[in-house]
């Protein structure tokens, strides 16, 4: 669990970090000031802040207003990592506790969300008077919440009167015959609904919603869960509609359906999409609404950076009295990140500006603890970021997992399968450091491991290696060619 | 004229509390119980029992 915390010192180089600050970087990729000012602390709206920045969700929201057939609310084993499981319920007031001593703890953290385990919505009172409590302690967290939609017309006013700026709206289907498949029933209107018509008030709710949010300015993410053979296709239009209706983000997840979780689709065999299967759907939605690929699926009440949760640091029982928050630290912290932010784009400038030109693609796996740097010694990864990179640039794809916490038990070498089979495909692993036997290994299965490229930055890293190998290539091929 | 809560089925979630038209359901050790003198089947008030209509979990609001 504490394994995983991303200490200040893991993410400043160990040399002195260099101030190549010449010309001022663009905030953003070309976003518009007032959109960049609300992401770009956000880990879940801003691929960059999720290097840097922490988010916490706390399980105010236990109840949920329809029934999806990818959850099952009886379903809390504390391993487990996935939305809408919860270990502990909390009341707004001891919300607040938790959000206090988090932020005395982790300088990094800036937003606080309610997703759950039920639905924000469906919980209006316990979730507008946390954010109340928490604003008036916490005035610099920013606040969002995760909806079914359901409830959302009915709550547009109240998101934007308590400065919730960031909505997610869970939309799965914009065709009521492809949502009856998903949804089997909702709460409605004091009436439960089933079928089509069921799902007809669901969507028409959901598009409502979303056009009032973007209206009213607040800045909406579309999550999709990607369930093969009923929505898989179809989140090509879905992702047209939420365009069009404004949303900033649009996420698409893999179905999760373990029949040990006793979900409908669980129970039924319905599969998940393989990683190779999401990743075909969210290529062909390039050019859409804006892709969310750096979402962790996580739990309605993780703590921390993106891919960690320290939620067991901070349950009640280990809550004691009233935590201090020192703003100092927080500030010390912010004004390093901005500092970072921008000598990255500098070096992500420098690294593109040096890539060769032509058609060849590479994936590049990273083995990181956080920050933005290759930070991580090969033996203690226990997934990998993978990155796609060409002669244009570099996009992240991804984690890739090199071992299943559930199952444990491994040994050195069964864990080394583990990881040859995670990094499938990969040209090239850039570590902080490894041993000469994995190295070997690798090397074997025709993975190059490149560990001088050590606590860089890993974006302008996988630029650079993948510039290198492109070069080493024609070397050998000319010097073949002469021989 | 009551439902009851089968409490080995009860999640604790707290929707059918939030919906009842009679304040007939309160948590009792993270999990919810209807309080049979209260509870009218919400007869008069809405064509099906709330707490059942909105409970994620099948059999678990049922008549006494």
């Amino acid at each position: 669990m504490a394994s995983r915390v991303v200490s200040l010192a893991s993410i400043v180089r160990p040399k002195d970090l260099a101030k190549r600050r010449a010309e001022p970087a663009a905030c953003g990729g070309g976003m518009d000031p007032a959109t960049w000012d609300k992401v770009k602390d956000h880990p879940c709206y801003s691929e960059e802040a999720h290097h840097f920045y922490a988010r916490m969700h706390v399980a105010v929201a236990p109840a949920c207003n329809i029934q999806c057939n990818y959850c099952n609310r009886k379903y809390d084993c504390s391993n487990e990592s996935r939305p809408g499981v919860v270990s502990e319920k909390l009341d707004p007031e001891q919300a607040l506790r938790k959000v206090m001593a988090v932020a005395a703890k982790v300088p990094q953290l800036s937003v606080l969300g309610v997703a759950g385990p039920g639905d924000a919505l469906a919980n209006p009172h316990k979730t507008f008077r946390t954010f109340d409590l928490v604003a008036r302690a916490l005035p610099h967290i920013k606040l969002c919440l995760s909806t079914n939609g359901l409830a959302l017309p009915d709550h547009v006013a109240a998101i934007r009167d308590h400065g919730v700026d960031h909505v997610t709206v869970t939309i799965n289907a914009v065709d009521p015959e492809v949502a009856e498949r998903i949804y089997p029933w909702i709460f409605h209107d004091h009436r439960r609904w089933t079928g089509r018509e069921a799902a007809r008030i669901l969507l028409d709710r959901q598009m409502e919603g979303v056009a009032a949010l973007v209206a009213s300015g607040v800045l909406v993410k579309v999550n999709s869960v990607m369930i093969p053979g009923v929505n898989d296709d179809h989140l090509i239009e879905v992702n047209a509609a939420v365009k069009s209706a404004g949303a900033f983000l649009h996420n698409v997840m893999p179905l999760i359906s373990d029949p040990a979780h006793g979900t409908r689709f669980g129970l039924d065999g319905q599969p998940g999409p393989s990683p190779a299967e999401l990743s075909a759907l969210q290529e062909r939605l390039e050019g859409g609404a804006k892709l969310m690929r750096h979402c962790r699926q996580c739990r309605a009440d993780a703590v921390g950076m993106l891919g960690e949760d320290r939620n067991e640091e901070f349950t009640l029982d280990r809550l004691d009295g009233e935590a201090a928050y020192h703003p100092e630290a927080r500030e010390a912290y912010v004004a390093f990140v901005e500092r970072e932010m921008e000598d990255r784009r500098m070096a992500e400038r420098t690294a593109r500006q040096a890539l060769p030109a032509g058609a060849e693609t590479m994936l590049v796996a990273v083995a990181t603890k956080g920050g933005g740097r290759i930070n991580q010694h090969f033996g203690h990864a226990r997934e990998f970021q993978i990155f796609e990179v060409d002669g244009a640039g570099c996009r992240p794809l991804g984690e890739r997992r090199a071992e299943n916490y559930c199952q444990g038990g491994f040994g050195e070498d069964e864990r080394l399968e583990a990881v040859l089979a995670a990094l499938d495909g990969v040209s090239a692993v850039l570590v902080a450091r490894i041993g000469d036997c994995p190295r070997r290994r690798l090397a074997e299965a025709g993975i190059a491991v490149l560990d001088d490229f050590a606590y860089e930055y890993i974006e302008p890293s996988v630029m650079a290696c993948f510039a290198r190998m492109i070069a080493q290539r024609q070397g050998y091929d000319t010097l073949m060619a002469s021989a | 004229m009551a439902y009851k809560i089968v409490e080995a089925n009860c999640t604790g979630c707290g929707a059918c509390e939030f919906e009842c038209p009679n304040q007939a359901i309160s948590e009792k050790g993270g999990l919810f119980i209807i309080d049979a003198a209260k509870c009218t089947e919400c007869e008069g008030a809405f064509d099906s029992a709330q707490c059942a209509a909105v409970c994620p979990v099948d059999d678990t609001c049922i008549p006494v």
